[in-house]
């Protein structure tokens, strides 16, 4: 049971960097690419492609962050010209067209029979092969995704994006060079993504090309979106619940397969309607003076400058 | 026989399928701007019904093919009422999330019914096929096509004849004037549902007759006729049919060339290059500024 | 400090623009008037770069800024409004001003590292738009969002926006359109307030009372064509003003 809970807690943990990168296009720069769980694929199988090839841990983590940003970049280039749903739809075609060379290209990731036995990884000879070194290992990655992602949205960069989100040809006119951002937001998204991937590869060290599907997407966007898509409190909140919501369904005898389609039906018949009675979802930010603040129900003083820290005050 | 000619045939039969598919999402495109990602679902509800009908209830298969039409009809109508319709006025994106996990919902409600098997309509062997230029051609094959035909005149009458089809091009045109000159918008594009759902529900009902069923099977069909209509420029009708005849063709005799297991990827690859090379699709006719990004 | 010489622009045969001349003298606030379809804005986009003109050049503060993209043209100094008001309806008012201001760090590494630099920058950026709030009297709304602003208020915005980098020369498209008697004044009181720090304005406008008022020189333009020049008392005077807007109004109607 303890090990059962620490397990739920690693899953969070890997959701919690999935949503809020994912967050941070569809959210926050109002890209609506629905083709994540490929970056997330691209991070697992670069990871566990090189660990198993003998390559540390540490280097196949940054080369799936690497990669996975290399795939975003180049999506990005092509698709970003076009506008809302379009975008999404183009980059559903470029998930799947991804996931069909997993797949397909046998030589490397042996297509559906998935790679087997990827390595617990090992950093300065500390062992994460047990269950809570590796939630450890997953909290401090959430964390520090959380911390980043944060940062590039309470910054003169993140508010480029919003302005993007809000209104691309009035960014424009202000100067604003709105595909660089908008490439440079997809990019640092999926990398993200990658590194997601890597944590789950080796935490489960076994992938294969079922996981990457439209499905994983959906899933984190359910998350994105029940928190508030543009709320970094919301993708975290988001991604806990959606994990551990249908969690109960384990413990009534059901087939595996309905339980699944059971799952699914929870996260779509919340996300309908999410969409139709809260759009904004719990976190989202509709009008500023209602806006979620942590401090305030924490009874902490807000600070005046928002980037104002200890340091320079 | 000859393979070329197998290769047109099948890329023709697999087209008209498409076709049935690829007009739902045009005309709901063509009047509410935006794309309905239920749409392969109710394509495999249409499979489902007609196969229940027939199977369990034994009713004669041309009338469970109709009233399967007719329900998947109201589903259409139901789905655009309960799930569309309160967020008309929203942004651009809350539909389509919301039609996202329409269609996911639709998918796992198929699986908790039918559970995950496949299934088929078939009870005897498969019948020979005739030789036609060179091509084996089942009569199923030959019914499909036969059935797309049909359908695809009664819906040219429809637009061009009936009063409810003129609305429905002058709500296509502008929804706002349509409304000012007095014409229920709200009719219109709900008729637009049903008959776009009636038609993809005979495409599954083909397909499940001429090869099989399962809760998945809306999937990719959905993004192979979103693409045909994208290729034959979004919004307009008969480019629609062009466009899946092609993505038909381009796929069936594209296996010649690659491996089969990227059949299926063929398709997304012609939809990536589309959007981004050609928006308005082969004929020009698709509204450009409705793709493009803003400012672009 | 801005000089503009025999400017000529056609759009597909039909001359938008043609001989026009006209200067504006650093501290000096200039009108520029003429019927509907006139074009004045026209002038406005040619001058700020939004449009590039057939013929002609655009010199300001010295430079030759004829044909430069408009980014760079703003930077150099030149600020304007939008007869139409382009803001970031859902972003606070301080967002919207921040993201018009020059020498911040938009990049996504110094989001990320925050270096001691940048942060400087972000508060100078702050305390700067929070000044230009105060001068328009919009402070108390800096995080309201922008489309919770009265109209007047978002002009306001507007205008402040525009003034967030010390621009030399400021274009205000039809600052007093639309506007209650309240704002007008409000409206007033600012130009004259900027007139006083000795900024340098071109305004378009509709409202003859507010340009007589606020001018030191009206250029008025019918037809694409310069056909005045003077002071208001001057203009007032002038045939060929009166017959432009006589016959005008009689080809309205």
């Amino acid at each position: 049971m303890y090990d059962y809970l620490l397990h739920i807690a690693v899953l969070c943990g890997i959701y919690v960097v999935l949503s809020i990168s994912l967050n941070l296009a569809v959210g926050f720069t109002g890209l609506f690419n629905i083709g994540h769980a490929a970056f997330y694929g691209i991070g697992a199988y670069t990871s566990a492609l090189l660990t198993l090839a003998g390559v540390p841990w540490w280097i196949a983590l940054i080369a799936s962050a690497i990669m996975a940003g290399l795939f975003g970049f180049m999506v990005g280039v092509p698709c970003l010209r076009l506008r809302g749903d379009y975008l999404a739809i183009a980059t559903l075609g470029f998930g799947e067209i991804i996931r069909a060379v997993m797949k397909n290209w046998t030589g490397l990731t042996r297509g559906p029979l998935g790679l087997p036995g990827i390595p617990k990884p090992s950093l300065f000879g500390v062992q994460f092969a047990s269950i809570d070194m590796y939630l450890l290992l997953v909290v401090v990655v959430a964390i520090i995704t959380v911390v980043i992602v944060n940062r590039l949205v309470k910054s003169p960069f993140g508010r480029v994006l919003k302005s993007i989100r809000e209104d691309e040809i009035a960014a424009k006119s202000l100067g604003k060079n709105v595909v660089k951002y908008k490439l440079q937001a997809l990019t640092l998204s999926a990398m993200f993504a990658g590194v997601a991937g890597s944590l789950y590869a080796h935490y489960i060290t076994f992938i294969d090309p079922s996981t990457f599907t439209l499905m994983e997407t959906v899933l984190m966007l359910c998350m994105v979106v029940l928190g508030g898509a543009g709320s970094i409190i919301g993708s975290v909140v988001g991604a806990i619940i959606l994990v551990i919501l249908p969690e109960p369904l384990r413990f009534i005898s059901l087939p595996s397969s309905a339980a699944a389609a059971l799952r699914q039906m929870i996260y779509s018949v919340s996300l309908i309607l999410m969409m139709i009675f809260r759009p904004q979802g719990i976190f989202g930010e509709t009008s500023t003076t209602k806006k979620f603040d942590l401090r305030k129900l924490l009874g902490m003083k807000k600070p005046k400058i928002k980037l104002r820290t200890k340091k320079n005050a | 026989m000859s393979i070329v000619a197998q290769l047109i045939a099948n890329g023709i039969i697999a087209g008209s399928i498409y076709a049935l598919v690829a007009l739902g999402y045009t005309m709901v495109y063509g009047i509410l701007k935006f794309i309905n990602f239920a749409h392969g679902e109710v394509y495999m509800l249409g499979a489902y019904f007609a196969y229940v009908l027939a199977k369990v209830y034994h009713v004669p298969i041309v009338a469970a093919f109709i009233i399967s039409m007719i329900l998947c009809a109201i589903v259409g109508v139901i789905i655009e009422r309960v799930a569309y319709r309160p967020l008309r006025k929203s942004t651009r994106l809350a539909p389509l999330i919301t039609a996202i996990a329409l269609s996911i919902f639709l998918q796992s409600l198929a699986l908790l019914v039918w559970g995950s098997e496949i299934r088929t309509f078939r009870t005897g062997e498969i019948s020979k096929g005739h030789n036609i230029l060179g091509a084996i051609v089942t009569d199923t094959q030959l019914m499909i096509i036969a059935t797309t035909i049909v359908l695809m005149l009664l819906l040219w009458l429809f637009i061009k004849k009936t009063k409810l089809g003129k609305a429905m091009r002058a709500t296509a045109d502008n929804l706002e004037v349509a409304k000012l000159i007095g014409i229920n918008t709200d009719r219109v594009i709900a008729t637009v549902f049903a008959i776009g759902s009636a038609l993809a529900a005979a495409g599954g009902i083909l397909i499940g007759i001429e090869q099989n069923l399962e809760p998945t099977m809306g999937v990719t069909i959905g993004i192979k006729a979103f693409t045909a209509t994208v290729v034959g420029g979004i919004g307009n009708i008969w480019g629609a049919v062009v466009g899946a005849l092609l993505i038909g063709l381009v796929e069936n005799i594209g296996i010649w060339f690659i491996p089969s297991g990227y059949k299926d990827a063929i398709a997304f690859v012609i939809l990536v290059i589309m959007l981004i090379f050609k928006p308005s699709g082969i004929f020009g006719s698709g509204r450009e500024e409705d793709i493009r990004a803003q400012g672009e | 400090m801005l000089k503009v010489t025999d400017l000529h622009k056609e759009f597909g045969g039909i001359k938008a623009v043609h001989d026009c001349d006209f200067h504006v003298k650093k501290g000096e606030i200039v009108g520029l008037i003429g019927p509907n379809g006139a074009g004045k804005t026209t002038v406005f986009n040619l001058v700020t770069g939004f449009i590039r003109p057939d013929r002609g050049t655009v010199i300001f503060d010295g430079a030759d800024v004829t044909s430069l993209k408009p980014h760079i043209i703003a930077r150099m100094g030149m600020s304007r409004t939008f007869q139409m008001i382009r803001l970031f309806p859902n972003m606070t008012v301080l967002e919207n001003m921040l993201l018009a201001m020059k020498n911040q760090d938009e990049g996504f590494k110094a989001a990320i590292f925050r270096n001691p630099l940048m942060r400087k920058k972000v508060k100078q950026g702050l305390v700067r738009a929070i000044e230009m709030l105060e001068f328009v009297d919009l402070h108390a709304k800096k995080n309201e969002l922008a489309k919770n602003l009265s109209y007047g208020q978002q002009k306001l915005l507007e205008i402040a926006r525009a003034l967030v980098n010390d621009p030399e020369l400021l274009l205000l498209d039809e600052p007093a359109a639309g506007v209650n008697l309240t704002m007008l004044k409000k409206i007033k009181g600012l130009i004259n307030k900027l007139k006083d720090q000795g900024k340098t304005i071109l305004l378009v406008e509709h409202n003859m009372e507010f340009v007589m008022e606020m001018c030191d020189t009206v250029v008025v333009l019918d037809h694409g064509e310069e056909i005045a020049i003077g002071t208001p008392k001057q203009i007032q005077k002038n045939k060929k003003v009166l017959e432009a807007y006589l016959g005008g109004t009689e080809g309205c109607e």
